[in-house]
């Protein structure tokens, strides 16, 4: 590595905007004539709209316009899809209720957008939105997913009788119960995995911009995947067609999957635009972010793991319910499915799985992807079974767990998934050691001494990144190919730019894409940009999520300086009269091997564009274009341990000591990776101690600001420790396998797994607050 | 309408507002400084800290008119020009942030516990002190870090200033 190719761990280069205030979000931009939107949103979880009156509304001081979703009808604005088609069991589709952007005749849950107000003033539109009167007829309406199911429960749409979206399977139902049958001992567990919100801190705002002039769109988004955003508003809701939209996700203050769907709201301020005659920008407020972002998790699980006389795992059977909310969002379908129980199997060789997953609507904001989508939930079900079965069985659980690792590679699982390197003891070897997992008996005494509680515990994970290849996810139900582009262009200075179909939106492309091109040319950082986010530049992309960046998106650089490269030692051969295989690229000029002859990497740029003196036949400039298209999905892997210490006075619970020991494969940067791991552990850690989105009986989100959702901050959280090992994927040029879901989806059972070995009983649902830790601390069976 | 006067980032700067005008949208719409952010509602978020005669404010929590006749130093104005101030440094080398929208609040909360803090920080207390500002992409892990850097950098400046001056 030199030093700012890869592997090393060079300062950020998007640093210096952000640290002197100079980012550009989408609230900041400012388009001349630009006026402000606020939205009515439905105060009821469940209601029929009766009537809208809009005319005090529209008398308001500074009111543009007060447009209703009748008129988006009327307008042939399209309604919002799902992009996933999952069949159930007996090959029925499954059952998409209709989710118009601006509610029509009925609202689903607390937040439905009904009418938007456009004024001169953020204030005005407000004030206005206040004024516009909606008589609802109210209806019962229900927010537990296992309550939607049942007899007599409200229904929701038409199209979903009982509330069910779809009941499928995945693996071989038989086998697995065969398995079980046999089985010496069987581990069951019912699983609750608590819904949350994902609280990016910058909240989704969009401003939409028709310009009469070109008759054409440009819409300012916080989206992980503009060109996807076009894509589905030109196809699927008849906003414009692709060649008159334009999208831009400028700085994107963090997304953790909720900014990848498209929301009513870019819809709803592109066609006031039109409607208006002006730029209308909308900003959400945190209270509509947590109401209406799409939240995260939320299943009812229940598990049974079967074990041989050895301790050998000889089945595995999984029955889910997953809550999907009010509308089926755009790959809400995909999380509980192809993301989720897939992963079952674990680091583990598990002969016979089976998985059944049901999905349901619910008078609740629509749930998909959060970071892991899927697999957090799947780890959380494997791991804490695990657990779980060690103390049943009386072995211990880093004993258990080793014997049963996959250790042969490829290894196919019964659950689709064919996993392709990984070295799962090297980790959970790591994590032990640096935990110091053998005086663990000592530290916990001590803490008793001091009138504390100490527990320990694991997680071994395994996660999918980098959904691929695009036939296998097409013949699966996706809607879209899951590849990526770039195009490489060199500049006649010799200065590249690198345009990119991933988005950054804290994940350091701008560096660490930049160092990869530098380990390739030795053309410096500063002299490499990074462009991406904006559709009108980067030609098509699929965006940034499922940590497909590196091994996806940095692919199909690596694809496109190939091409480059092959070039540019076309051109050097020819200037420097040599043969072309003997051209080689060494600290910025290209030369020929084993003697001093060299054209300096600007120079041989500079002849590509005066195009004076080029091989016979070759086009002048250098500029190359690749789509990369993945053979299989990544397989990043690790053990974290969690040590906690309860106050059993408070039930506080502190965790002590964090360590995360994971095989990313090969890294770029480690410092950004190192950053990626501590921001999901955090996530994670919230999940297992703070987070958890509630509804009441009447469908209203009790947790919907800072007030009342529990954030973690500074002083809930450790400093983690944490190392990495490498078996590179075999499956990419880079060897790269993605980090940036990897600490929220091995997290939270590890600290669940610590607090139930204080306690001594498995009573303990996720997020274990204080008063439940301290209820559960004076309850429970004894294991 | 109020009208406002105050010092921003040192210059001087007055208009009218509506009454209910808060700083953050003063300084955000009125002077297009929009490196200070809104995260939340609530006073919970600390994305929008700026300093109010010196002190770590939450903007959102006070209204322009409030703050007529102060100081007000945004994320704009701390560094010395093309040099980054300590705290911003550190920042960047210890990559205490991630997709940056917290990271304002976040460096103006920090230069001002450095400043109460002139004995020095322990990783306690600077977790402690960041109560008020939430970040959502780094655990932490290297905010902490970066504000252990940025005091102990500062506090051997200003040992070095003081020994020069005696």
């Amino acid at each position: 590595m030199g030093i700012e190719g890869i592997g090393a761990r060079v300062a950020r280069k998007e640093d210096k905007r952000f640290i002197t205030g100079a980012g550009r979000y989408v609230d900041d931009m400012v388009v001349p004539g630009m006026k402000h939107a606020a939205f009515v949103r439905s105060p009821h979880a469940h209601a029929d709209i009766k009537k809208i009156d809009v005319k005090a509304a529209e008398a308001m001081p500074g009111v543009i316009g007060v447009l209703t979703g009748k008129q988006l009808k009327a307008d042939g604005i399209g309604n919002l899809i799902c992009g996933w088609m999952i069949h159930s069991k007996d090959g029925s589709p499954m059952k998409m209720g209709a989710w118009s952007p601006l509610a029509v005749d009925r609202v689903r849950y607390v937040g439905d957008a009904v009418v938007i107000v456009v004024a001169e003033t953020k204030g005005q539109a407000r004030d206005a939105a206040e004024a516009v009167e909606i008589t609802y007829k109210e209806r019962k309406s229900v927010s537990d997913a296992v309550e939607a199911l049942g007899k007599g429960a409200p229904q929701l749409h038409p199209e979903a009788d009982g509330n069910l979206i779809f009941d499928w399977g995945i693996g071989d139902a038989a086998a697995a119960d065969a398995a079980l049958k046999s089985a010496a001992h069987v581990t069951r567990v019912e699983i609750v995995n608590n819904r949350l919100v994902p609280n990016a801190m910058e909240p989704r705002a969009a401003l939409g911009h028709y310009d009469k002039a070109e008759d054409h769109y440009t819409c300012w988004t916080t989206s992980q995947n503009p060109h996807v955003a076009r894509l589905v508003m030109s196809a699927f809701y008849n906003v414009a067609p692709e060649n008159k939209l334009r999208v831009i996700a400028p700085d994107v203050g963090g997304g953790f999957g909720s900014k990848i769907y498209i929301y009513p709201e870019e819809i709803v301020c592109l066609w006031a635009s039109k409607r208006t005659g002006v730029p209308v920008k909308w900003v959400a407020d945190r209270t509509e972010s947590f109401l209406t972002d799409a939240h995260g998790r939320d299943h009812h699980t229940t598990v049974e793991m079967g074990f041989d006389k050895n301790n050998k795992i000889v089945g595995l059977k999984v029955d889910t319910i997953a809550n999907l909310g009010a509308y089926m969002s755009l790959f809400s379908s995909a999380t509980p499915t192809y993301l989720y129980a897939t992963l079952l199997s674990g680091q583990y060789n598990i002969p016979a799985i089976y998985g059944n997953v049901r999905t349901v609507y619910t008078n609740t904001a629509p749930v998909d992807a959060y970071r892991g989508a899927g697999r957090p939930e799947a780890t959380y079900v494997v791991e804490r079974t695990m657990e779980i079965a060690a103390r049943e069985l009386g072995v211990s659980p880093a004993e258990l767990r080793r014997s049963n690792f996959v250790t042969q590679f490829p290894h196919q699982t019964p659950v689709i998934m064919c996993y392709d390197a990984g070295d799962y003891g090297a980790s959970l070897d790591a994590a032990m050691k640096q935990a110091d997992y053998a005086g663990f008996a000592k530290r916990k005494s001590a803490a008793a001494k001091k009138g504390k509680v100490r527990g320990i515990g694991m997680s071994c994970y395994i996660e999918a990144c980098g959904i691929a290849p695009s036939a296998a996810v097409g013949s699966l139900g996706a809607g879209v190919g899951l590849w990526e582009s770039a195009e490489v262009r060199v500049n006649a200075v010799g200065t590249i730019e690198v345009l990119t179909g991933s988005h950054s939106h804290g994940q350091g492309h701008e560096t660490t894409f930049a160092q990869l091109v530098n380990s390739r040319f030795g053309v410096p950082l500063d002299s490499v940009s990074i462009v991406h986010g904006d559709t009108d530049k980067v030609q098509m992309g699929m965006g940034t999520y499922g940590s497909r960046s590196g091994a996806v998106g940095m692919s199909a650089i690596v694809k496109a300086l190939d091409k480059v490269e092959a070039k540019a030692k076309k051109i050097a051969a020819h200037l420097l009269e040599a043969d072309e295989g003997d051209i080689v690229i060494e600290n910025g000029a290209l030369k020929v091997a084993g003697t001093d002859k060299n054209v300096p990497w600007f120079q041989m740029a500079l002849a590509a564009y005066t195009a004076h003196n080029l091989p016979a036949g070759m086009e002048p400039g250098l500029k190359e274009t690749a789509f990369y298209d993945p053979s299989n999905f990544t397989f990043p892997a690790g053990c974290y341990i969690c040590e906690v210490e309860i106050d059993p006075e408070t039930g506080k619970t502190d965790i002590v000591q964090f360590v995360a020991a994971d095989d990313f494969g090969n890294i770029i940067n480690p410092m950004i990776v190192e950053g990626q791991v501590h921001g999901g552990i955090a996530q994670g850690v919230g999940q297992a101690l703070l987070e958890g989105a509630v509804y009441d009986g009447s469908g209203q989100l009790l947790t919907a600001s800072y007030m009342d959702y529990t954030m973690p901050r500074a002083d809930d959280l450790p400093s983690f420790q944490i190392s990495t090992s490498n078996t590179p994927c075999p499956g990419n040029p880079l060897g790269i396998k993605g980090c940036g879901e990897a600490g929220a989806i091995g997290s939270p059972p590890a600290v669940i797994n610590a607090i139930t070995d204080a306690l001594g009983h498995e009573n303990l649902t996720m997020p274990a607050t204080p008063s439940k830790v301290w209820a559960a601390l004076r309850a429970g069976t004894k294991h | 309408m109020s009208e406002v006067s105050l010092v921003v980032n040192g210059r001087k700067v007055s208009g009218a507002v509506e009454d209910r005008t808060l700083l953050v949208h003063f300084l955000r719409e009125h002077l297009g400084l929009t490196g200070t952010h809104v995260g939340c509602d609530t006073s919970q978020c600390g994305a929008c800290v700026v300093h109010v005669d010196g002190k770590a404010m939450k903007s959102c929590t006070m209204l322009a008119a409030q703050a007529s006749g102060s100081t007000i130093t945004t994320i704009e104005g701390l560094a010395n020009g093309a040099d980054l101030h300590p705290v911003q440094a550190a920042f960047k080398e210890h990559h205490g942030l991630q997709c940056g929208f917290c990271t304002p609040g976040m460096i103006m909360t920090a230069t001002d516990m450095i400043r109460r803090h002139p004995e020095g920080l322990d990783d306690a207390t600077v977790r402690a002190e960041l109560e008020g500002n939430i970040c959502r992409c780094t655990g932490y892990h290297n905010i902490v870090k970066a504000i252990l850097a940025a005091s102990k950098t500062m506090s051997k400046a200003s040992r070095s200033k003081a020994k020069k001056a005696a």
